[in-house]
């Protein structure tokens, strides 16, 4: 195995790729559980609806002979106001009636919202895996480049970044992030000086699902193929990245999805590949022993 | 009863509704064909359904909020469940009993042998049920990966069979034993994770242990998994396939019953009441002197044991076993079981687990709106009954006041 | 307090009414089961299969049918899992099937494979290339139209050292039964042969979110050409990264990939890739036949394996009608002794149960058509 710059460089960029679009999904994960301590089964669902509906325009407008940058905008537009519009629908329906109910029956409300978008999807489109028109052009000035990353590899960079910018900007600058930290610290006492907890519940959800959106336009065109099953297995991987960055942390989210993107590519590159999930599970218990809230979590003080 | 506001209500739900799923349901894209397809009825559908839909569901609500309300209001007495009723009449017990008895012995002869191979499943499920419900339902404890041990269990049988010609009745004990050691094995480095930490390190458990038997082919075989797996050896008889699932049904029962009566008697137990606690409030529990790390342990350990039992019976089953079997969906459905039928009790486990193999079976029939419905039904079985088709119900002592006769 | 008691009751009673309709009557028909995958992510590798049986038993029924009797479909869904794969068959084979056309996918086969041996009922895969199902010995009521694994591997083997000559090779698979199994075979065939060696051999997770590690990993190595076992989801998948990458490796798969869906969602990229597919057809005068057929009754083209289903069907009524009876041993004998004409050509069964006169071609991807190399 050569230790070459070149090598180590594209694995390392292209657990930067993995890493980003773990992030975009886990925000939403580590968002919805630092406001209702919920894992949201059904994010990974949201993700795949997102990739969904913008083939659904792209096809569309494509039949119509739009530019391709004017496609990109417009689907990831479309996608993100659907996603965001399910995310708000799947709360109202599947999690506000359980906002009292022990946690583990909301859990399985997840589940099972999660299992009915993924079939609700497969049913009404088709089990195939249809192809993604590669919708981000090649950029002329990353040329020299080419071999190590693609100019879909950097959007998605991009996007990650400022997406992050924009999503600490809320929390911490805007009087809704304030609501929302609020609410992640006491529900009933956030209630009490008078924040609409619904409204802030609901507007979480609703940034959430648009991150998972985007997350999941960005992917469809960097790989190029999308199907009703891929909301799954990112969903798990976006929720364990979250838990190993701390779960309620936007920063750990997405310290824990780059670090699980890494260890994932560097694992496969110079090991193999067939054990890669192993070793990212096995990682995490060893983060979880040493730092039982994640690595940016907040040390939980039980109240006795 | 059904006001204008309501009805301007559900107009409006629908209206979302047909813009919600516009894109999904009425556009079909197929990028591999380039095909686009306008299906505009789906839009009538979907609104005429969700309109009178809405009205349903909210109905539903509201009588769930007055049913909570009134049980806050009676507090005071306390609540007598149809189950307690019917177990406390002696006579009506035993009947119910006598009923039930029979049905089960006579089953596999009055059915066909697709029947009573789908019942054999169910009470393997049933067994898998209990065991979680130790750790998840009567601990506390979130585990998302109970099917590692489901999966240890069936491979050992598998393995030891595959080297060592080793039969079934010495690979039951064993596979409930390597159940046992890998729960301990699982529970050592959770004990500081709280919450969902510890599902999610469950849930990794669970992966690494399939992706182990998946990758690792000079141990497990890997993909192709492990054929021809002996069924149930009855003193060297040779048994048609009929016969042996009679045999398998039967040997289950007994399993089942036997699971029933230690789960029963380790739930009124030392250890039990120590989970209970340990469930209700862990820092509390410290407190009264209960030892946290050795009731975790015992939970993990004595749940992994059953999934171990009947992770040998479902290899001596199905003959055949490989690693896609035992998924994150395998213990996500045991899951199910528990918290549908009803977390911490034995009768709920049972009727969630039923519920969960024959449903999907009988619905056969809408096969393709099999998985959707099956969604659909957990969300609204947890909306309308959070605690499942049978609650929990603790062991209540009825105090006669001087007052009453 | 009601709603619990009638919830209950209605729960036994839906119970009680479904275990009822369980007991079914036997009518006098001969029963064709079809089973594989008819839901599901793998539905596109089973649908087709149920198509060819509905369409030659409609074709044999209005001839009068098998032995004077009516053929009777029995089409059950078994999702490519083993273990709904063995209830599939124990309830076709409770319901009275005679012979079973199925199932799809090796593992879902093998599982099944258990319940009709001790049931003594003969099951023909269109589809199951795995070597040991007939190889082993240990299903003697086992047949397939189509090829194994090892004949596969071997024609990929030899046509990337004599064709391409390539000196190193990058053997990959999907980390499922069926390409794992041919990427071990492909591995232990190159390693017996000086002339190239295995640079690189590993597993890539099916539905992974980005795969540039593992194609990082074939540039790496050096390799002149990629074996890739598998699916084509996967296939297409990592072509696509490699071709994006602008590496020219050549890229041989199997049966799993000889797909036309391979091509449409692999684009522009799927150009130049081979594959090991059943030989070519076309100048077969009964399978254009049956593709028009297919074309009349469905509106579109046949699926993967339609003609091997097709062949199987024929094969299997056929010997029954040549045994003169359903009997377990007399099928064995007709299937062994009698040629039957089908799309696939002439053919018959040899003792393990592989068909004699069916083979593999290497194909290439030629302007988005596969075009059979010769």
């Amino acid at each position: 195995m050569s230790w070459d710059v070149d090598y180590f460089m594209e694995l390392f960029l292209a657990g930067l790729t993995r890493g980003s679009i773990y992030a975009l999904i886990a925000l939403g994960y580590t968002m919805v559980y630092g406001i209702i301590e919920l894992i949201n089964f059904a994010h990974g669902e949201i993700y795949m609806i997102g990739a969904f509906t913008a083939l659904i325009v792209t096809g569309v407008l494509t039949l119509m002979g739009w530019n391709s940058v004017a496609i990109l905008f417009i689907a990831a537009g479309v996608a993100v106001v659907y996603s965001s519009a399910y995310g708000y629908t799947v709360e109202k329906i599947a999690y506000k009636p359980l906002r009292n109910a022990p946690r583990l029956s909301a859990l399985i409300s997840a589940i099972g919202m999660s299992l009915f978008l993924q079939n609700y999807v497969l049913l009404a489109q088709t089990s195939d895996f249809l192809p993604f028109p590669a919708l981000i052009p090649e950029f002329e000035w990353l040329r020299p480049w080419e071999h190590i990353v693609r100019s879909s590899q950097v959007v998605i960079y991009v996007t990650t970044a400022i997406v992050m910018i924009l999503l600490t900007f809320l929390i911490k600058f805007t009087r809704i992030g304030k609501a929302m930290r609020a609410v992640s610290q006491d529900k009933e006492m956030a209630m009490l000086v008078g924040v609409d907890v619904n409204r802030v519940i609901s507007v979480t959800f609703i940034v959430g699902s648009a991150t998972a959106a985007i997350g999941g336009v960005l992917i469809a065109s960097h790989i190029g193929q999308i199907n009703f099953y891929i909301g799954f297995i990112a969903g798990i991987k976006a929720f364990v990245a979250a838990v190993l960055g701390g779960i309620g942390s936007i920063p750990g989210a997405v310290l824990g999805s780059l670090v699980l993107g890494w260890t994932e590519s560097f694992f496969t590159g110079y090991i193999s590949s067939d054990y890669e999930d192993v070793f990212a599970f096995l990682f995490l218990v060893f983060i979880l022993i040493f730092r039982p809230s994640g690595i940016l979590g907040r040390a939980e003080s039980e109240k006795v | 009863m059904i006001s204008f506001a309501e009805i301007k209500k559900s107009f409006l739900v629908s209206l979302w509704f047909v813009f919600l799923t516009f894109p999904i349901m009425v556009i079909r894209v197929n990028t591999i064909y380039k095909r686009v397809e306008w299906r505009w009825e789906n839009m009538l559908l979907v609104g005429i359904g969700s309109f009178f839909f809405s009205f349903v569901w909210r109905y539903l609500l509201r009588r769930k909020e007055l049913g909570r309300k009134k049980k806050l209001a009676e507090e005071a007495g306390v609540r007598v469940t149809l189950w307690q009723r019917l177990t406390e009449d002696r006579r009506i017990y035993l009947l119910v009993l006598a009923v039930v008895i029979a049905f089960i012995a006579a089953y596999p002869f009055v059915f066909s042998m697709y029947q009573t191979n789908i019942m054999i499943s169910a009470l393997i499920y049933i067994m898998l049920g209990l065991g979680i419900n130790i750790v998840v339902g009567l601990a506390g404890l979130l585990d998302l990966g109970y099917v590692a041990f489901y999966a240890v269990g069936a491979y050992s049988y598998a393995l030891l069979n595959y080297h060592f010609g080793l039969n079934f009745w010495l690979a039951l004990p064993i596979g409930a034993a390597a159940g046992a050691f890998f729960g301990i094995l699982l529970g050592y480095p959770v004990l500081r994770l709280r919450g969902d930490y510890l599902a999610i390190v469950t849930l990794g458990f669970g992966e690494i242990i399939r992706l182990i038997l998946e990758n690792w082919n000079e141990f497990s075989f890997g993909p192709s998994g492990i054929a021809n797996i002996p069924r149930p050896w009855f003193f060297g008889i040779k048994m048609s396939l009929e016969q042996s699932s009679i045999f398998i049904y039967f040997l289950l029962i007994a399993l089942v019953v036997f699971t029933i009566f230690v789960v029963n008697r380790l739930k009124d137990s030392r250890i039990g009441r120590a989970w209970i606690a340990m469930r209700e409030d862990e820092v509390a529990c410290q407190a009264m002197g209960i030892d946290r790390t050795k009731t975790k342990l015992t939970a993990f350990a004595l749940g992994a044991t059953w999934a171990g039992m009947a992770g040998v019976m479902f290899a001596a089953k199905t003959t055949f076993i490989n690693p896609a079997s035992f998924t994150i969906w395998e213990s996500i459905n045991v899951l199910c079981i528990v918290v549908l039928g009803g977390m911490g009790s034995i009768l709920g486990v049972i009727f969630g687990a039923l519920a969960l193999i024959l449903l999907p079976e009988y619905l056969r029939a809408f096969s393709e709106y099999r998985m959707l419905l099956f969604g659909f039904i957990l969300v609204t079985m947890m909306v309308f009954r959070p605690g499942g088709i049978i609650s929990a119900t603790r062991r209540t002592y009825k105090f006669k006041s001087l007052d009453e006769s | 307090m009601d709603m619990r008691k009638t919830f209950t009751v209605v729960i036994v009673g839906v119970f009680l009414v479904f275990s009822l309709v369980g007991i079914s009557a036997a009518a006098d028909t001969i029963k064709l089961g079809v089973a594989g995958p008819h839901s599901g992510d793998l539905a596109s590798y089973g649908i087709p299969s149920v198509h060819a049986a509905e369409i030659v038993v409609k074709k044999i029924n209005a001839k009068g049918g098998v032995m004077g009797k009516q053929v009777e479909l029995l089409v059950e869904d078994d999702v490519c899992k083993p273990e709904i794969a063995t209830n599939t068959a124990t309830k076709l084979v409770s319901e009275g099937v005679d012979v079973v056309l199925g199932h799809i996918c090796s593992g879902a086969t093998k599982a099944a494979l258990g319940i009709y041996k001790d049931a003594k009922k003969i099951a023909m895969s269109p589809s199951a290339t795995n070597p040991a199902l007939t190889q082993s010995g240990d299903y003697p009521n086992f047949y397939r139209t189509i090829a194994s694994d090892d004949a596969q591997a071997q024609l990929e083997v030899d046509f990337a050292l004599n064709n391409l000559k390539a000196k190193k090779i990058a053997v990959l698979h999907d980390k499922g039964d069926y390409g794992k199994g041919l990427a071990e075979f492909a591995k232990s065939f190159l390693e017996k042969d000086p002339r190239a060696e295995v640079v690189l051999f590993e597993g890539v997770t099916p539905g992974a979110v980005d795969y540039s590690a593992v194609v990082q990993k074939i540039k790496q190595s050096g390799a002149d050409a990629v074996i890739f076992g598998g699916y084509h989801p996967e296939a297409s998948k990592i072509v696509t990264q490699m071709r994006k990458k602008k590496m020219k490796t050549a890229f041989v798969s199997d049966d799993g990939v000889k797909d036309d869906t391979f091509i449409k969602v692999a684009g522009q990229y799927a150009e130049g890739v081979y594959a090991t597919g059943p030989k070519d057809l076309s100048s077969n005068p009964m399978y254009n036949e049956a593709v028009e057929e297919h074309r009349k009754a469905y509106g579109d083209d046949p699926g993967a394996f339609y003609p091997q289903a097709y062949a199987a069907t024929l094969a299997l009524l056929n010997a029954i009608e040549k045994a003169g009876s359903t009997d377990y041993d007399a099928l064995r004998k007709a299937l062994q002794t009698n040629d039957v004409d089908t799309p696939l050509g002439k053919i018959r069964f040899d003792a393990k149960g592989d068909a004699t006169g069916v083979g593999f071609s290497v194909y290439q991807v030629k302007n988005g058509k596969y075009v059979e190399v010769k």
